[in-house]
């Protein structure tokens, strides 16, 4: 996928503007957030399990290629085909090759953001194939011609109004007088369609949420059903997943499978989570002849490497998001990338470059939100600082910033200076504030002042009065 | 070649100086035994009441919970009755099934094999129902295949009564039993209710892509019926 995440500013005013995607978004703290919230009361070791959650990830991460190889073994016992693919172009290369090999013309696609990472769709086209995306918001990006905009609910952004006009754009031989007012509808529609896409699917193409060492297999969690609908009636199914993605057994998923649900929708599990290993067994009725796992680097091996290891624990729930107040206002496609909200302000620098994606790590109001609902305890805004040290080094941050912080630099440093200074300006600015004791403009602090007065500083400083404090109390 | 430079990448990046083959060992042994979970509060409760956190919590999930005390052929064809769907049933190559005295049901059909795009029930019989959150535990295979979890309009899950666990490791811990440690079938579907879907506006519908109803028959019948 193409980012557009150097025009984050610009995309984020234009977000603020757009009164559809306000009203989509105005739903996130009465859905998501207090779903997560229910869902969290209800299971009084929610706290505990995070912690445990965690040390699961650290100690997977820390012994990765280990449980990444009993993974591949266990999974080729099983019948698997592992491939290992380094960057996008050769995973893409790798899925066009085993769908070419299976004669293929149509190919399903459960929801994956690896797979918008790589931008398989197009490339599977561009070679000739009908891809057919089957989860329901997905399938309205695809006649959109959009990305997701979040992880979990990818077309957040959308109205119920604004897929009907899709609907009715896109489904022409269905009747133009047909009934199409309520969700249920809608969902019957794109149901009817689909169905059909799924019986003459060739292969399916999935995610997966977490591959197991134990026993070779990966696992998508799903409330639709198309993911399996997807993998077990297409005659290949290929799962294309991150190396990240694995944890040692059964018990450890369990841990993960707690926490997701329940972060991401509020929901205590998933209508649907569904563990799969190796093709359709000798006499099984149904279910794929062949089943592929492309284990795609992309980048993870380097964050792995890096100070921003812990960003790799993450089991995308998008509680993060839902939960920041930014992604709040501007939505998921201002970030300009696969990933949105803080998440993606971490992950995006480190996958795409912080070159590309400077901004990111600064649309933060570092609240903290994101890091007190991580159910993975990622540090997140201590990561964005980070970056933004990374940015700062490598010269990418504007020349006024760099000017405006080395002047800051001079005053912080020198204690005295600096008080001098700051009283003097308190004092300035009580003058010229006169009697109302507020500016209704100031040079400077425009971005403030368009909106509210600024009040000039009243009585003695901070400091002054401190240090008063300090000679009365002794 | 790929594996080995991703593999090698990863190894670096471990800041270890630990021997391979003693981070292997660790590896495996973590495997063979891992770390026990605390209990969940919800299903730390004597075995004869988790039917009961079961059938609530399934309920949660939207399916629809029948406990079935005599004849399950007449459960099925009573709650098929009600919902006015039609009597005819798509299920696998399942004894469990075929064992039920089906004759206390006459008006019942039932269709062998995988399910078809047109099938309008479908019949499985659970490994394990999980009462933490109202989960049934599915095997594939000849005896259920799996499209008959996905296809059919409605699917209706018989699950014994002693066959309900509490957590997740308590059915994973069954599975092992039942096809030794580390095996699996091609699929394993923790099912928990119907499809559904929030993706428009925000609102749940049910019946995304799989089935509209899931009825789940908690089997306390005794002696004949029960299967190996």
């Amino acid at each position: 996928m193409q980012p557009s995440t150097r025009t984050f500013t610009a995309n984020a005013r234009q977000a603020l503007g757009d009164r559809n995607l306000q009203a989509a978004l105005a739903g996130l703290p009465t859905g998501l957030v207090a779903q997560r919230a229910a869902a969290r009361a209800r299971l009084p070791e929610f706290e505990q399990l995070r912690d445990i959650g965690r040390d699961i990830r650290n100690h997977t991460l820390e012994h990765l290629d280990q449980y990444l190889e009993i993974y591949e073994r266990n999974a080729i016992a099983a019948g698997a085909k592992v491939h290992w693919a380094k960057g996008s172009a050769d995973a893409r290369d790798v899925i066009l090759r085993i769908c070419r090999d299976a004669n293929a013309r149509v190919v399903t696609k459960g929801k994956s953001m690896v797979s918008e990472e790589i931008g398989l769709n197009k490339h599977l086209e561009a070679a000739g194939l009908e891809v057919v995306e089957t989860d329901l918001g997905e399938y309205i990006l695809q006649i959109r011609d959009e990305a997701p905009s979040h992880i979990v609910a990818p077309v957040i952004h959308l109205t119920q109004a604004q897929v009907e006009e899709d609907f009715r754009r896109q489904h022409k031989d269905l009747a133009p007088e047909r009934r199409l007012e309520e969700p249920a509808e809608l969902v019957d529609e794109a149901r009817q369609i689909l169905r059909r896409k799924f019986l003459t699917a060739d292969v399916g193409i999935t995610g997966a949420n977490f591959l197991i060492s134990e026993t070779g297999s990966s696992i998508i969690v799903t409330n639709e059903g198309n993911g399996d609908l997807t993998q077990s009636l297409a005659r290949v199914h290929i799962v294309i997943a991150t190396i990240d993605k694995v944890v040692p057994t059964l018990e450890d998923v369990s841990v993960l499978l707690r926490l997701l649900a329940r972060s991401a929708t509020g929901q205590d599990l998933t209508a649907y989570t569904t563990f799969s290993t190796g093709p359709r067994r000798p006499g099984d009725p149904d279910g794929p002849e062949a089943y592929h796992v492309v284990l795609l680097d992309n980048g993870r091996s380097e964050l792995l490497a890096s100070e921003f290891r812990e960003v790799l624990r993450c089991i995308r729930c998008a509680a993060c998001m839902n939960h920041c107040p930014v992604y709040g206002a501007v939505g998921g496609h201002a970030y300009g990338w696969v990933y949105p909200g803080p998440i993606g302000a971490v992950l995006t620098p480190g996958l795409i470059g912080i070159g590309h994606a400077a901004s990111l790590p600064n649309a933060s109001t570092f609240c903290g939100k994101c890091q007190a609902v991580c159910p993975m305890h990622i540090p997140l805004p201590g990561l964005m600082r980070k970056w933004r040290e990374a940015e700062f080094d490598q010269k990418l941050t504007s020349w006024q910033a760099r000017a405006a912080l080395k002047v800051w630099g001079i005053f912080a440093s020198r204690p005295r200076l600096y008080h001098f200074a700051t009283g003097l300006a308190a004092k300035a600015l009580r003058v010229f504030a006169g009697k109302r004791g507020a500016f209704r403009s100031l040079p400077a602090a425009g971005g403030w002042t368009q909106y509210r007065d600024l009040p000039a500083p009243q009585g003695r400083t901070f400091q002054e009065v401190w240090n008063e404090r300090k000679e009365g109390a002794s | 070649m790929s594996r080995d430079e991703i593999l090698g990448k990863v190894r670096s990046a471990m800041g270890t100086t630990a021997s391979p083959a003693e981070r292997r060992q660790l590896a495996e042994a973590r495997i063979a035994a891992p770390p026990r979970v605390p209990p969940i509060g919800r299903v730390s409760v004597p075995e004869a009441e988790l039917p009961a956190v079961f059938k609530s919590e399934m309920t949660r999930q939207l399916a629809h919970v029948v406990e079935a005390g005599n004849s399950l052929p007449q459960a099925i064809a009573a709650y098929l009755e009600d919902a006015g769907l039609p009597p005819v049933l798509r299920c696998g190559d399942d004894p469990r099934l075929a064992r039920l005295p089906w004759h206390e049901a006459p008006n019942l059909t039932l269709n062998n094999g995988p399910a078809r795009g047109d099938d309008p029930i479908g019949l499985s019989h659970a490994l394990a129902g999980i009462a933490e959150t109202g989960t049934l535990a599915m095997l594939s295979g000849a005896d259920n295949p799996v499209t008959l979890c996905f296809l059919p309009d409605t699917h209706i899950v018989i699950v014994r009564r002693s066959d309900i666990v509490g957590s997740y490791e308590d059915a994973h811990a069954r599975l092992r039993r039942h096809l030794g440690a580390g095996r699996m079938p091609r699929t394993l579907n923790l099912i928990s209710g119907p499809s559904r879907t929030a993706d428009i506006g925000g609102k749940i519908v049910i019946g995304a892509h799989g089935p509209r109803r899931m009825c789940v028959i908690i089997d306390g019948t005794e002696g004949e019926n029960r299967g190996a």
